[in-house]
């Protein structure tokens, strides 16, 4: 039922001229790598935190406040870039079972987000400055690390394998 | 060149270079792990500039700051030194050949050796730094050419793919 959105997303402008061009998709690629590794980086300073295992002296509200306008930026950079390297192969990619994976850990990642955000974070006065945060604040760092690293490498294996 | 050619030659004849042509999972894994490291230094870098740019952690001194994140950069570069040469091992002539590859090396070294200083400039004080507060322009032009050096190297190891090698 994606298929024929992903046909009409390879046939527009904008992917045909990504798809028939030497220097675009490869421009492209290497915004989508730079901002996805911002991404992941800095979540990954917010996740160690959350675990207890790095800048345990700085309040929790501290370190995401310093570093997660970071992530949102970076993430709607890898997100837009991510749209135009999708449509120059749509199809194609939509049949690759690595990205596949890839679109579901993210959307697992974003789900776990979401609960930490709404739910967790709401206690957030109660253990802000707690080296070790409470069990949920744990796991959400926890899961978040894993779905990460997993995007990056489903989202490398894509390379390897799509048609 | 025709040197660099050669060595290229023997080193993928060696059994590590054969094991990771071979073993259709090795090099993948290896550019994960390579990614992943990228994705700690870039982060690090950033968030110190972010800091010199006092665009973040403003509430902190910069030596605080740099002190939290610079030993990341290390050990993540350790990590990039050894997954890098798995990289090499296994694909002498696509890197070792490349123009890409030996751009990415120079841009690195340069950028190793402004992390360097500025290591050093913490280890003796900061405190001019702090105490500037925007109004000294040396933070700020060394945290832009930090960004921008480090964005060149991730540019040119992506190109690395898309050039054509000896």
């Amino acid at each position: 039922m994606l298929l024929p959105i992903a046909q009409w997303l390879q046939n527009t402008g904008v992917a045909r001229y990504i798809a028939g061009s030497e220097w675009a998709f490869p421009t492209i690629e290497t915004v989508h790598v730079l901002f996805l590794v911002m991404v992941v980086g800095s979540i990954t300073v917010v996740d160690l935190r959350l675990l207890g295992l790095a800048s345990a002296h700085r309040r929790i509200s501290r370190v995401s406040g310093d570093v997660l306008p970071l992530t949102w930026f970076s993430f709607a950079m890898a997100l837009v870039s991510g749209l135009l390297l999708l449509s120059s192969r749509a199809v194609a990619y939509l049949a690759d079972w690595p990205f596949r994976i890839k679109m579901a850990l993210l959307l697992m990642a974003g789900l776990n987000m979401a609960t930490f955000h709404l739910v967790t974070y709401r206690r957030i006065g109660v253990w802000d400055e707690a080296r070790r945060p409470p069990a949920a604040a744990r796991l959400a760092g926890a899961f978040s690390l894993a779905f990460w690293a997993g995007i990056v490498v489903f989202g490398r294996w894509i390379g390897f394998t799509v048609q | 060149m025709l040197a660099v050619a050669s060595f290229c030659d023997w080193l993928a004849q060696t059994p590590i270079s054969l094991l990771i042509q071979t073993v259709d999972w090795i090099i993948p894994a290896v550019q994960s792990v390579h990614i992943m490291a990228i994705a700690v230094v870039m982060s690090s870098a950033v968030l110190i500039d972010l800091r010199l740019l006092r665009l973040a952690g403003a509430d902190q001194p910069i030596s605080a700051v740099a002190r939290r994140f610079l030993p990341w950069i290390w050990c993540a570069l350790v990590v990039l030194l050894v997954s890098g040469s798995l990289l090499i091992m296994g694909e002498p002539r696509r890197d070792l050949l490349n123009p890409v590859f030996i751009a990415k090396m120079a841009l690195l070294a340069a950028t190793i050796l402004m992390t360097v200083l500025f290591q050093l400039k913490l280890s003796r004080n900061m405190i001019a730094w702090d105490a500037a507060a925007g109004r000294n322009p040396v933070p700020v032009v060394f945290a832009i050419a930090s960004i921008a050096f480090w964005v060149a190297v991730l540019a040119c190891g992506r190109w690395i793919a898309y050039v054509a090698h000896g």
